[in-house]
C-alpha cells in the first residue's frame, strides 16, 4: 500500500517536471533563427513563372515588398504583382519538436527493451520457480499478494530492490488479470 | 437523523479499507455524499480552532482547483505531445528528413528556399525511401518500393501497439468512452484509469493513429485524461477516498479532454455534460470549464501545428449561405443518419462476432490483417493515403486563388483582377473531376474499413473516421452544387441568390456540415457537436446549417434504433449502466423485482444482537451477496439497518486479530448497547459503526417507474422492500437492469458482474 502511494506521487511529480521542463522549452527558445518565417506564394504574372519567397523577418515586415527579393518585374508593376501575392507569417518551436520526439523515442525504447525482458528473459531467470497461478476468489486474493514478497523475503534482507519486485510482481498479476478479462473471457472492450 | 451520527463514526476511520469498493462493484452514491458533508463538516468545525487548521481548511478548498489546474496542463502537454509524434511519424512511413530526422515532411521543408511554384512540398532535405535507397525518385520502380515501405512501416506501428498493449496494459485498447461513461455512472474497473493504461495509452495511440488505420485519436484522448485525473486524484484525500468525488473530477477531466482533441474547450464542457456525465453539478461544470481552458492554453502554448491553432482543421469562412442551401444541408444530415445506423448495426455485429467465436482469440493477428488491408488499399489512393486529419483539413478548406490542390483545379478566369478574398464560382477543372472518383472510391473505403477497424485491441477512436466520411461526402455534393450553379443560373431556385460572377457555394461548408451529420449520427450528440464545429470553424453565421444537419441525423437515426454507439457498446458487454435517458413505462411493482421470489430461500438476514461471529463468517462464505440488511429478530424482521459484506469480512478480521477475547462463539451485536448475556459466555463485538442506519427503502406496492426512477437519480447500489416496517425483500441495481432487459425484451443474463 505504502509503496503504490510513493509511487503514484513519483510518477505525478515526474510527470509536473516534465510538463514544466517542455513549457520552460518553448518559452525560452519559441524565436530562435529557424522558428519564424514569412513565406510568400507569388502566381504567374505575365511571362513570370510563379514563385516562393521563404525569408526570415519579423510579423510587422512580413509583406510582399520586404520578402520578394530580387524583385522580378520593373518598378512601375511591382504594386500589381504584389497584390497577387499570399504573404503569411508562421511560428514554430523546433526545439519542442526535437524534445518531444527524442522523449517519445526512448519511452518507445525502454518500453520495448522492458517487453522483451519480460518476454524473454524473465521466464529464464524463474524457470526452477514456477509461476503458477490458480483462479483466485476474493479471500485468496490477499494471501496471494504476501506470497511472493516472502518468498523473497528469506533470501535478502528488506531492500529497496525486494520492495520493487515485491510491487513488480502485484503488477504483474494485475495486467494478468486484465489480459483474462479483456483477451480471454472477452468480459470488456469488444 | 441517525445515519449521520453513524457516518460520523466512519470518519474515525476504524480500520483500513472500510467503506471502499471491490472491482466490478457498484459505488453508493448516497454513501459517498454523506461521507464527503461530514468530512467537510468536521474541517469546517476544526478550522475555527486554530491558524493552521484554517489553513489546512483552506488548502481543502481550493484543492479541487489545483486538480483541475494540474489535470489541465498534463493533459493539455500530452495532447501536444500526441501531436507532433503522430506527425512525425506519419510521414515516417514516406520517407526522411536527412536535415534532421525528428522533422515531419512539412516542418523539413518549412525554411527550405527551394520550393517551387508547381511542387510546393518538395524539398532535397525530404527524401522518401526509394529515393534514400537507390537514387530515382519516379518510375515504376520506386513507387512499388515506396508501396512496400509504407506498407511495411504500417505493420510494423500496427504490430507494435497491439503487443504493447496485450503486454503492459490491456485496458488501454478500444476508445474507452463507453468504459468511462460506466465508471462515472459509479462503476469501479480497478486499473482502467492507472498509471500504466496512461502511459500505455498515449503511446500506443501515436503508433495506431500513425499507421494510418482508420481511427482517430479523440476518443482516446478522453480516455487519456480521465487517467490523469484519476492520477492526480490520488495526491489529495479529499478525491483518492470517495468514490463520488474522484467521478466529479472525471467528468471535468473528460472536457480537459475534448477541449484538447477538438481545441474546443466550450464544446468539451458540453460533451462531458451531455455524453458522459451521470452526476454533473454545476460545481463540476466550473471546474470543468476551468480545466478545460488550463488544457487549451497548454496545448496552445506548444503550438503542435505550426498555425496557431489547437486542430489541424482549422478553417476560416467569410462567406454567407443561403436559404436556399438548407436543402442540401438536410440531405447531408439525413446521410449522417443513415451512416449512424449502418455503422453502429455492421460495427455491433462485427464486435458481436468477435466477443463469441473464434476471431476474438487472434487479437493480435486481427489487428496485422486489418493494417494489412488498409495499407495496400489505402496507398494508391492519395486521399486516403495521407493521415485522415489532413484528408480533412483539406476538405474543410476554402479554394483560394493560389491553392494547389487538385480539388481546388478550377478554371481561373484569365482577367480576374483581386483573387485574394472574394472569388466568384469557378468551373471546375479535369483535377476537380479526378479528385471527385478519387474521394468517391476513399468514401466507400473508409465507411467499410472504420466497421471493421472499431473495436479492434488498439487505441481507436471513431470521430475522425466518422466526420472524414462526412467530410467527403459534404464535399462531393458541395462541389456538385456549386457547378449546377455556375453552370445553370437561371433555374428559379439559383435566379435568386447566384448571379454570374458571385461567389454563392462554398464547397467546404458543406464538408462541414457533412462531417457533423455523420459525427451526430454514430453518437447523437447534438448541442456539443455544433459547438465544437463553430468553434472549429469561429463562424457563429454557420450555427443554423449545422444544427439543422445534427438534429435530421439524429432524427434519422433515432428513427432506426435508440442508442448511439458508446451507449450500444456498453450494451454488448454489459456494463452495469443505468442510461438517465431510457424511459421506463411498464406497469411493474417493487415486489415482482425484488428478492427473493416466491419458490426462493429466504432472505439472507442478521439478526441486531442474536448472531454469532461464526454464523456471520459461514453467511459470508455461503452467499456471494453484497450486503446483509440487519433485523430485529428473525420472528418479527423489523429492519435496522443494513451492513456491506466487504465491511462486515474487514470488520470481523480486524477483531479477530487486535481484539481479545473475540471468539468464534462471540455474539456480534449492533445495538447502541451491548445484550445482557451470561458471564460464560466471551466477549461481544460491537459493529455499529460499520452498519447504515438509514438504508433506502420503498414498500412493495411502489411502481418500478418510481423505483427506477429513484435508482437513477439518487445513484443507489440497492434498496430494500418493506411492508409495514417488516422487511419483504431487496432490490439492487442488478435487478433493476436485469428486469429493464427483461422487459425490452434483452437477454437478462448478459448483464455484467454486480
Amino acid at each position: 500500500m505504502l509503496s503504490s502511494r510513493g509511487g503514484s506521487w513519483m510518477f505525478a511529480a515526474a510527470a509536473v517536471v516534465t510538463v514544466f521542463l517542455l513549457d520552460a522549452v518553448v518559452f525560452t527558445q519559441a524565436k530562435s533563427f529557424e522558428d519564424v518565417r514569412c513565406k510568400c506564394i507569388c502566381p504567374p504574372y505575365r511571362n513570370i513563372t510563379g514563385h516562393i519567397y521563404n525569408r526570415n523577418v519579423s510579423q510587422k515586415d512580413c509583406n510582399c515588398l520586404h520578402v520578394v527579393e530580387p524583385m522580378p518585374v520593373p518598378g512601375h508593376d511591382v504594386e500589381a504583382y504584389c497584390l497577387l501575392c499570399e504573404c503569411k507569417y508562421e511560428e514554430r518551436s523546433s526545439n519542442t519538436i526535437k524534445v518531444t520526439i527524442i522523449i517519445y523515442l526512448s519511452v518507445v525504447g525502454a518500453l520495448l527493451l522492458y517487453m522483451l525482458f519480460l518476454l524473454l528473459v524473465d521466464p529464464l531467470i524463474r524457470k526452477h520457480d514456477p509461476y503458477t497461478q490458480p483462479l483466485h476468489n476474493e479471500e485468496d486474493s490477499e494471501v496471494q499478494e504476501m506470497r511472493p514478497q516472502a518468498d523473497n523475503s528469506q533470501a535478502r534482507g528488506n531492500t529497496v530492490l525486494e520492495r520493487v519486485e515485491g510491487a513488480q510482481q502485484r503488477w504483474k498479476k494485475q495486467v494478468q488479470e486484465q489480459r483474462k478479462t479483456v483477451f480471454d473471457r472477452h468480459k470488456m472492450l469488444s | 437523523m441517525n445515519g449521520a451520527g453513524n457516518l460520523m463514526d466512519f470518519l474515525d476511520e476504524p480500520f483500513p479499507d472500510v467503506g471502499t469498493y471491490e472491482d466490478f462493484h457498484t459505488i453508493d452514491w448516497l454513501r459517498e455524499k454523506s461521507r464527503d458533508t461530514d468530512r467537510h463538516r468536521k474541517i469546517t468545525s476544526k478550522s475555527k480552532e486554530s491558524i493552521w487548521e484554517l489553513i489546512k481548511s483552506l488548502l481543502d478548498a481550493w484543492s479541487g482547483w489545483v486538480v483541475m489546474l494540474l489535470i489541465g496542463l498534463l493533459s493539455g502537454t500530452l495532447a501536444g505531445v500526441i501531436d507532433l509524434a503522430v506527425d512525425w511519424m506519419t510521414d515516417l512511413k514516406e520517407g526522411v528528413c536527412l536535415s534532421a530526422f525528428w522533422y515531419s515532411h512539412e516542418q523539413c521543408c518549412w525554411t527550405s528556399n527551394e520550393t517551387t511554384f508547381d511542387d510546393r512540398d518538395k524539398c532535397p532535405q525530404w527524401q522518401k525511401w526509394a529515393e534514400l535507397m537507390t537514387g530515382h525518385a519516379e518510375g515504376a520502380g520506386a513507387y512499388v518500393l515506396n508501396y512496400f515501405l509504407y506498407i511495411l512501416w504500417a505493420l510494423l506501428f500496427s504490430f507494435l501497439a497491439v503487443s504493447l498493449v496485450r503486454v503492459f496494459a490491456p485496458y488501454a485498447c478500444g476508445s474507452g468512452i463507453p468504459e468511462i461513461k460506466t465508471i462515472l455512472s459509479g462503476f469501479i474497473i480497478r486499473g482502467y484509469l492507472g498509471k500504466w493504461t496512461l502511459l500505455i495509452k498515449t503511446v500506443t495511440l501515436v503508433l495506431a493513429v500513425s499507421s494510418g488505420l482508420s481511427l482517430g485519436k479523440e476518443g482516446p484522448l478522453v480516455h487519456v485524461a480521465c487517467c490523469c485525473g484519476n492520477l492526480f486524484c490520488s495526491l489529495f484525500s479529499k478525491y483518492s477516498k470517495n468514490e463520488g468525488k474522484r467521478r466529479e473530477v472525471l467528468s471535468a477531466a473528460a472536457a480537459a479532454g475534448v477541449s484538447v482533441a477538438f481545441g474546443a474547450p466550450i464544446g468539451g464542457v458540453l460533451f462531458s455534460l451531455e455524453e458522459v456525465s451521470y452526476y454533473f453539478p454545476l460545481k463540476t461544470l466550473w471546474r470543468s470549464f476551468f480545466a478545460a481552458l488550463v488544457a487549451a492554453f497548454t496545448l496552445r502554448s506548444i503550438n503542435p501545428f505550426g498555425n496557431s491553432r489547437l486542430v489541424l482543421f482549422y478553417v476560416e469562412y467569410h462567406t454567407p449561405w443561403y436559404m436556399a442551401e438548407l436543402v442540401p444541408f438536410i440531405l447531408l444530415g439525413v446521410f449522417g443518419g443513415l451512416w449512424g445506423t449502418l455503422f453502429i448495426r455492421a460495427n455491433i455485429a462485427w464486435c458481436r462476432r468477435r466477443k463469441t467465436t473464434q476471431l476474438g482469440k487472434y487479437p493480435v493477428l486481427e489487428v496485422i490483417a486489418v493494417t494489412g488491408i488498409t495499407a495496400v488499399l489505402a496507398y494508391p489512393n492519395p486521399y486516403t493515403r495521407r493521415s485522415t486529419s489532413e484528408l480533412i483539413s483539406e476538405l474543410f478548406n476554402d479554394c483560394g486563388a493560389l491553392e494547389s490542390s487538385q480539388l481546388c483545379d478550377y478554371i481561373n478566369n484569365p482577367n480576374m483582377s483581386r483573387p485574394v478574398d472574394d472569388i466568384p464560382d469557378r468551373p471546375a477543372g479535369p483535377g476537380v473531376y479526378n479528385a471527385l472518383w478519387q474521394l468517391a472510391l476513399a468514401l466507400i473505403f473508409k465507411i467499410v474499413i472504420t466497421i471493421f477497424t472499431f473495436g479492434m485491441k488498439i487505441p481507436s477512436g471513431l470521430f475522425i473516421p466518422s466526420m472524414a466520411v462526412g467530410a467527403i461526402a459534404g464535399r462531393i455534393v458541395g462541389i456538385a452544387v456549386e457547378q449546377m450553379a455556375y453552370h445553370h443560373h437561371d433555374w428559379i431556385i439559383f435566379k435568386n441568390w447566384c448571379r454570374p460572377g458571385a461567389d454563392c457555394v462554398t464547397p467546404g461548408l458543406y464538408a462541414m456540415v457533412g462531417a457533423a451529420a455523420c459525427l451526430g449520427g454514430v453518437t447523437r450528440m447534438t448541442v456539443s457537436l455544433v459547438v465544437i464545429m463553430f468553434e472549429l470553424t469561429g463562424g457563429l453565421e454557420y450555427i443554423v446549417p449545422l444544427m439543422a444537419a445534427a438534429v435530421t441525423s439524429k432524427w434519422v437515426a433515432d428513427a432506426f434504433g435508440k442508442e448511439g454507439i458508446y451507449e450500444s457498446h456498453i450494451q454488448l458487454n454489459g456494463y452495469p449502466y443505468l442510461d438517465v435517458r431510457d424511459e421506463f413505462t411498464h406497469r411493474t411493482l417493487a415486489t415482482d423485482v425484488m428478492r427473493p421470489r416466491r419458490n426462493d430461500p429466504p432472505l439472507a438476514v442478521l439478526t441486531q444482537d442474536s448472531t454469532t461471529v461464526e454464523d456471520v463468517e459461514t453467511l459470508i462464505k455461503d452467499t456471494d451477496y453484497n450486503g446483509f440488511p440487519v433485523v430485529v429478530s428473525r420472528e418479527s424482521e423489523r429492519l435496522i439497518g443494513f451492513v456491506q459484506r466487504r465491511d462486515l469480512t474487514l470488520a470481523i478480521k480486524n477483531a479477530r486479530q487486535k481484539q481479545d477475547g473475540v471468539v468464534s462463539s462471540s455474539v456480534v451485536y449492533f445495538t447502541e448497547d451491548a445484550p445482557q448475556l451470561l458471564a460464560s459466555n466471551p466477549q461481544p463485538l460491537k459493529l455499529r459503526r460499520i452498519l447504515n442506519l438509514s438504508p433506502f427503502t420503498v414498500t412493495d406496492h411502489t411502481p418500478m417507474e418510481t423505483v427506477v426512477d429513484i435508482f437513477r437519480k439518487l445513484g443507489l447500489r440497492q434498496c430494500l422492500v418493506t411492508r409495514s416496517g417488516r422487511l419483504l425483500g431487496i432490490i439492487t441495481k442488478k435487478d433493476v437492469l436485469r428486469h429493464m432487459a427483461q422487459m425490452m425484451n434483452q437477454d437478462p443474463e448478459s448483464i455484467m458482474f454486480n
